[in-house]
């Protein structure tokens, strides 16, 4: 009989599969329980979104923004919004930038919240799910008090927002942040003293400081590693300048980094408390004023359409740093271009080093604990005579090559 | 900590239900005749969650004010609002609306405005119930 080889083992997870609610693909190299290596596949997903805002006018690509993703429905919208007037040059009001933050920071409680049930869910400790999705339920309950709809907000328009916080309106925001402060040391005891959460969480799906750094991961992944990175910080928009905004790192509750999934929920519980806080004090100091630029939608549209530039708009996500680039050519109403780049496109490379030495059964967990959202990540698939593919750089380079001998011809 | 979840789910078995049941409290047996028995007042549905101030429903239009601007049709991120060249007035497909109120908005007479009606699905997209005109 010859000798056995040592070898590892081919497991292909997904596209769908048990660990996430959204499709992706994850080829793994078993060695026993054991995860040698990883590779993710993406594109699943891909909606054209860019390319249908491509034949819209801006105000209409508010709403298409919205939805690249039900879970940011804010965040998007906003993002573009300042793209476009950095791209124009439109000045928003004050007291809208302050109603943008309550807005952009219920948004983040609301995403947290339903982070933490998600990775209760995935060990497998349900009670937990229900406790924090109740909390949840209250805070959609404000954000349909004062948006009006509970997901697809509608809020924002190109140079302020569409709806004010009216003086009657506090008292119930003031309410629910009560009913969340006096919740929040129930959760935050349930997360980080409960015997299950530290045996699944510690010293598990481990992404260290100089990895963070080097795979540019964003938003509470990369906080959790240790890297002060946060873009209402570095960057202060809207009104984060006037509201001292902290980076949240896991040092601040234990006093030590080891950049793993208890970490990261530690993060995640702090910018619950650091939301809460920040939505308080805008409202103390919120200004007076108008909540829009321009009230009249189809002079905007005319000053827009006969703007030529490009803009960029930076927002700080609950999953991190979102980009929007839009360039208005001068002439068309549509734009010439639009690009989006969601926060979980950067977090997709920190889950190599993080699954690697893992166990299969860890792979959940470690998977969800970066709050994936591949929705919004999806952005190029070329379909070719009803074959699907992504290109790679090579490609690309090899399809310029061929455009430019074509071209000499 | 152990059970730190054992005190909440006590305290949960004797707390209300947070779901409403609308619009039954159980599965009637035959849905049919319960819907029948509702239309002709013999049973009483359990109310809804009451809607908020600002709730975007159903869009009502007063074809009366309408002047066929057509800048409804131009904002309109779904292409939901239909003009009828005949009569210059709009038809709006609900079926295809988002419900952001942006026609609301930018409507120079104020023909549109949005209900507090939500119960709008239906099996046909082009049924009576979806087409406001």
């Amino acid at each position: 009989m010859s000798q056995m080889t040592k070898t590892t083992y081919q497991l292909p997870i997904g596209p769908i599969h048990p660990a996430l609610k959204e499709p992706v693909m994850f080829k793994f190299e078993i060695d026993g329980e054991k995860i040698v290596d990883v590779d993710v596949e993406l594109g699943h997903v891909h909606r054209a979104i860019e390319w249908t805002g491509m034949q819209r006018n801006p105000i209409q690509i508010i709403y298409l923004a919205e939805r690249i993703c039900g879970i940011c429905s804010f965040v998007h919208p906003m993002a573009y919004c300042r793209a476009v007037e950095n791209a124009c040059n439109i000045q928003v009001p004050e007291r809208a930038d302050y109603i943008r933050v309550v807005h952009g920071e219920l948004e983040r409680i609301a995403s947290h919240l339903l982070w933490a049930g998600v990775a209760a869910h995935e060990i497998g400790f349900d009670t937990v799910l229900f406790l924090t999705w109740e909390m949840r339920e209250k805070l959609l309950d404000l954000i349909e008090y004062l948006t009006g709809n509970r997901v697809t907000k509608a809020i924002l328009t190109i140079g302020g927002v569409r709806r004010d916080i009216k003086p009657e309106n506090i008292p119930k925001i003031k309410e629910t942040l009560k009913y969340f402060k006096e919740n929040y040391k129930k959760l935050s005891h349930v997360f980080l003293d409960d015997k299950t959460f530290k045996m699944r969480s510690q010293g598990c799906g481990i992404l260290t400081y100089e990895d963070a750094l080097r795979l540019c991961a964003v938003g509470p992944t990369t906080r959790a590693s240790g890297v002060k990175k946060d873009v209402r910080a570095d960057q202060p928009y809207a009104a984060y300048s006037d509201l001292d905004v902290d980076y949240m790192t896991p040092d601040k509750l234990t006093g030590e980094i080891n950049g793993d999934v208890y970490d990261r929920i530690i993060v995640r519980l702090l910018e619950v408390k650091q939301s809460i806080e920040l939505i308080e004090r805008a409202i103390d100091q919120i200004p007076t004023g108008d909540i829009v630029s321009e009230p009249k939608i189809p002079k905007l549209l005319n000053y827009i359409k006969k703007t030529a530039g490009e803009g960029i708009g930076r927002d700080e996500a609950p999953r991190g740093e979102v980009i929007h680039y839009i360039k208005f050519d001068g002439q068309n109403e549509h734009p010439f271009t639009w690009k989006v780049r969601a926060s979980t496109y950067a977090n997709i490379l920190p889950w190599i080093p993080m699954l690697k030495g893992q166990q299969i059964a860890d792979i959940s967990i470690v998977a969800a604990s970066t709050d994936p959202c591949m929705s919004c990540t999806n952005r190029v698939t070329i379909i070719d005579k009803n074959k699907k593919y992504m290109l790679d750089k090579e490609q690309l380079h090899r399809l310029s090559v061929e455009k430019t001998r074509r071209l000499m011809r | 900590m152990r059970f730190s979840m054992l005190g909440p789910v006590f305290k949960q078995m004797f707390k209300k239900p947070w779901t409403n049941k609308f619009p039954a409290k159980y599965q009637p047996n035959n849905t049919t005749k319960y819907l029948g028995d509702v239309a002709s007042g013999k049973i009483k549905i359990n109310p809804p969650v009451p809607t908020p101030d600002g709730f975007r429903g159903k869009i009502i239009y007063d074809k009366e004010k309408c002047v066929g601007c057509k800048l409804c049709i131009k904002v309109c991120p779904c292409n939901a609002i239909e003009f009828k060249e005949n009569e210059k007035k709009i038809k709006i497909y609900l079926a295809r609306c988002c419900f952001c109120s942006q026609c609301n908005d930018i409507c120079p007479v104020n023909c549109l405005s949005m209900s507090d009606e939500f119960l709008l699905s239906n099996v046909d997209p082009y049924s009576k119930d979806l087409i406001v005109e």
